[in-house]
């Protein structure tokens, strides 16, 4: 692993200059940020709110994605690119369970909606634990020795592989995915409204990562994977099999995926091949702004996103709008990789100088 | 296990050989020439079969072959003329004038020339306009290994620069401001028509060194950043532009862009009435018509020959000897006092100036530039050509650009139209699949295919630079010397 000490040289100037004026700069532009929000918030209360509780549901979903980033991120320094395509295949084998096995359709009665859902979601879990491994035994793990963009690269080249494996599947286009929630409201008080569609996102995520929190802070794969992903090499002397828990890592990251595609697929009832790279970057850039290779942070990040997005498309005094939203969330990046690399959450990293 | 099964195949071949009599001891005694001539003849004779038998063959096949064969038999390095060494220029100057004379013998008058065979799968010689693609590709291609090959820089927008140079011929040579009405030889302007039009040769100039200044703003915040976060990064630049190109009809109410419709048309290149009279250069390129866009071909060749030139000297100079340093050891190169800011901020702006000529040319040759040909895929595109080339190699980058190029133009529909043809629905062999396959849909599933063949087998692709494949197979001191987990 590259952990070395970085030169300062050339950049002590730099620092000294960034450390008044940077903090001024964002302090600004945080202010002004919650200044719109208010304003916002005191036009229109209720609908505020509302707005608020899709981005909650967005940020959800993004969560699920953004922590397969963060863990394969955690375990073995690299940008898993395709995971976000990961992701969309899961969708589809969602989609082609839920409507080609198990024949769900609209007015299915609860039970067996329920069951459904859970039967897709195993399969899907597990489908895309295998391919998420398969890929990192295929085009990662011999390029271990190799330079750090070499697995980038071939990262790069699978997210491709796996789209047009999407469209030869299912084709170019949309697959729909009737809506198959209900969508009544769960509670209705002052004109705010909270649906059970977006109920079940969450009560499908909120098990799904605290099994997760669980899993890797209290067993002993967990364990293995902790000492893996802070140093390889004495974590190998210690007795742990790293190959093994490197490969158990991008199953619990495929799963993760798997499960983010079952909600997506049944939320927005449409996913296509390049779903996954859209969600897959706005995911990423979730995990970085929480700092990548760090778990609450990955939630958080994507809470975050999915709030910044849903006010950036729903409140109506001087929102960007829909248009911008995805320059909104790579500006977000691209500030957080320059200022703070190390994310809100996260530690200094040597990539971050 | 690569290595025992090449070693295995070549025992079982060396074994049949010496049934017939040639043994392994026999055939290392002759001279190298003999053997190369031999090994040539029969690869060559391979290939003229197969033309023959699975393509259309066609007599001016047999010339071909035998300029190939002269062109690769002989060791040309050593060849002097009145004492000085120019034995390493015949063979890129061979390739340039096959190149230059291309319209000739692949056109006639009225149209492609019936005189060339086709090839077995990928069928005929590429279209004029292929052959530009080429050219302009392969200029992107050099630019980006300057980022790539040379600085050891992973950028994934290079798309960017490709828009801006795109952009600025848009801003500066067709009617976009109608507002103003501003004129410098621009080319097939009529009377009465509004905008900027200046002469595209200074446009492509302006195009560089915007797309440098770019690049600059760009790196320097960024460049601090190692590794994949600078990918990262550049990928984030890289969608943003386009985005801001799709919505920018109104910025402010102002129509910069011209959103999703791009702006168009866009002024040909072209020299105007005094340069056609005087030294008879063609006065406009748009308006020629019947000659298959041979001045654009060969007015790319001339860019495409200066960015040769800049790349192998910049390569060799001071800046270049910084960069390969900086590659290959970060570290060590700072502490030799390389100021490690500036010299790769210099690599992003020079990779960035051909990416924004390339772009005003390709803007001038396509008479628009369109927020729907800068996407994400093009960056991706642009950096398979580098890699599967030979990240470093001028000559594997080109070769790199020109052949994914022309798959992506011309050789995934000839490939499709023959398989389907073969093995598709009412095919001539037997039938495998019962719908047409659309090949073309599947082009950048086929480049991620290369992208992670290559990086597996080959990381310092098909015609590598020997300084980069050591780095692959040695390893660079950013790397542990040994790996305990596997």
């Amino acid at each position: 692993m590259a952990t070395h000490a970085h030169t300062e040289v050339s950049l002590r100037r730099r620092r000294s200059y960034s450390s008044y004026v940077m903090p001024a700069v964002a302090t600004l532009l945080v202010a002004l940020l919650i200044a719109w929000l208010v304003v916002n918030f005191v036009k229109g209360p209720a609908y505020f709110v509302t707005i608020g509780f899709i981005g909650l549901t967005n940020g959800a979903l993004y969560a699920l994605v953004a922590l397969g980033y963060t863990l394969v991120y955690g375990i073995l320094e690299l940008i898993n690119f395709a995971h976000g395509d990961v992701f969309m295949l899961g969708g589809l084998f969602s989609a082609t369970m839920l409507l080609s096995v198990f024949h769900l359709h609209a007015h299915a009665s609860t039970l067996a909606l329920v069951a459904a859902i859970v039967g897709s979601l195993l399969v899907a879990m597990a489908a895309c634990g295998i391919l998420n491994a398969a890929i990192e035994r295929v085009a990662y793990r011999p390029l271990r020795g190799a330079p750090r963009v070499a697995p980038l690269i071939t990262a790069i080249g699978m997210s491709f592989i796996l789209e047009d494996v999407a469209i030869g599947w299912k084709g170019p286009g949309y697959t729909a995915v009737p809506s198959l929630l209900p969508t009544g409201p769960v509670f209705s008080v002052a004109g705010i409204t909270y649906t059970w569609e977006k109920l079940i996102v969450v009560a499908i995520t909120a098990p799904v990562l605290l099994l997760l929190v669980w899993f890797v802070k209290q067993t002993r794969q967990g364990k293995a994977m902790r000492a893996t992903a802070q140093d390889r090499d004495a974590a190998a002397m210690m007795g742990i099999d790293v190959n093994r828990t490197i490969s158990f890592t991008f199953i619990l990251a495929g799963a993760l995926a798997g499960t983010g595609g079952l909600v997506y697929a049944l939320y927005f009832g449409q996913i296509r091949y390049d779903t996954g790279y859209q969600i897959g970057l706005i995911a990423f850039t979730a995990a970085v702004l929480g700092g990548i290779g760090n778990l609450p942070g990955a939630v958080l990040g994507a809470l975050l996103i999915g709030f910044i997005q849903s006010f950036n498309e729903g409140l109506l005094w001087h929102a960007p709008g829909s248009d911008w939203t995805e320059s909104i969330v790579f500006s977000i990046l691209i500030l957080i990789l320059v200022f703070r690399p190390e994310g809100l959450l996260g530690e200094r990293t040597p990539e971050g100088a | 296990m690569r290595r025992r099964l090449r070693a295995a195949i070549s025992a079982g071949w060396w074994e049949a050989l010496g049934r017939l009599g040639l043994s392994h001891e026999r055939w290392t005694a002759l001279p190298t020439t003999v053997r190369r001539a031999v090994k040539a003849v029969i690869w060559t004779g391979i290939s003229l079969l197969l033309v023959a038998f699975l393509g259309v063959w066609q007599w001016s096949a047999l010339p071909m072959a035998a300029v190939v064969l002269v062109l690769v038999v002989p060791r040309y390095g050593g060849v002097t003329i009145r004492g000085r060494k120019v034995g390493r220029y015949i063979i890129p100057l061979a390739v340039l004038a096959i190149a230059i004379t291309y319209p000739f013998y692949a056109y006639s008058a009225d149209g492609v020339s019936p005189g060339l065979p086709q090839l077995p799968i990928f069928g005929t010689f590429p279209l004029m306009s292929t052959m530009v693609n080429m050219g302009i590709f392969s200029m992107m291609a050099l630019g980006l290994n300057f980022v790539v090959g040379y600085a050891g820089l992973l950028d994934l927008g290079y798309v960017a620069f490709f828009a801006i140079g795109s952009y600025m011929a848009g801003w500066l040579a067709s009617s976009q401001f109608s507002q103003v009405n501003i004129r410098f030889g621009g080319i097939g302007v009529i009377q009465g028509l509004t905008g900027i039009h200046i002469s595209i040769w200074l446009v492509l100039i302006a195009a560089g060194i915007v797309t440098a200044l770019a690049g600059v703003i760009i790196g320097l915040p960024t460049l601090r950043l190692r590794g994949d976060y600078l990918a990262i990064v550049t990928l984030g630049f890289g969608e943003i532009l386009p985005i801001v190109a799709r919505n920018g009809d109104s910025l402010g109410g102002f129509n910069l862009t011209n959103g999703t419709g791009g702006i168009t048309p866009i002024d040909p290149p072209g020299f105007g009435n005094w340069f056609h009279h005087h030294l008879g250069l063609p006065a406009n390129y748009g308006a020629l018509g019947t000659t298959f866009d041979r001045d654009y071909f060969w007015t790319v060749l001339v860019l495409l020959l200066l960015t040769i030139f800049c790349s192998a000297r910049l390569r060799d100079s001071r800046l270049g000897r910084a960069w390969i340093a900086i590659r290959e050891d970060e570290v060590a190169a700072a502490a030799m006092g390389i100021p490690l800011m500036r010299t790769k901020t210099w690599a992003y702006a020079t990779g960035a100036f051909f990416g924004g000529v390339a772009g005003a040319y390709y803007a001038s040759y396509n008479g628009s530039s369109n927020p729907d040909e800068f996407y994400f895929q093009i960056s991706v595109f642009i950096l398979v050509m580098v890699i599967l080339g030979g990240m470093g190699n001028i000559w594997g980058v080109i070769l790199g650009a020109c052949f994914l190029t022309y798959l992506n133009s011309e050789g995934l529909n000839n490939i499709g139209a023959w398989l389907n043809g073969h093995f598709g629905p009412g095919g001539s062999d037997f039938q495998i699949w019962h719908t047409p396959l659309d090949v073309p849909l599947y082009n950048f599933g086929i480049y991620g295919v290369i992208l992670v063949v290559v990086m597996l087998l080959r990381p310092e692709g098909l015609i590598p630079s020997r300084r980069r494949a050591a780095e692959f197979h040695e390893g660079v001191h950013d790397q542990p010397l040994y790996d305990a987990a596997v």
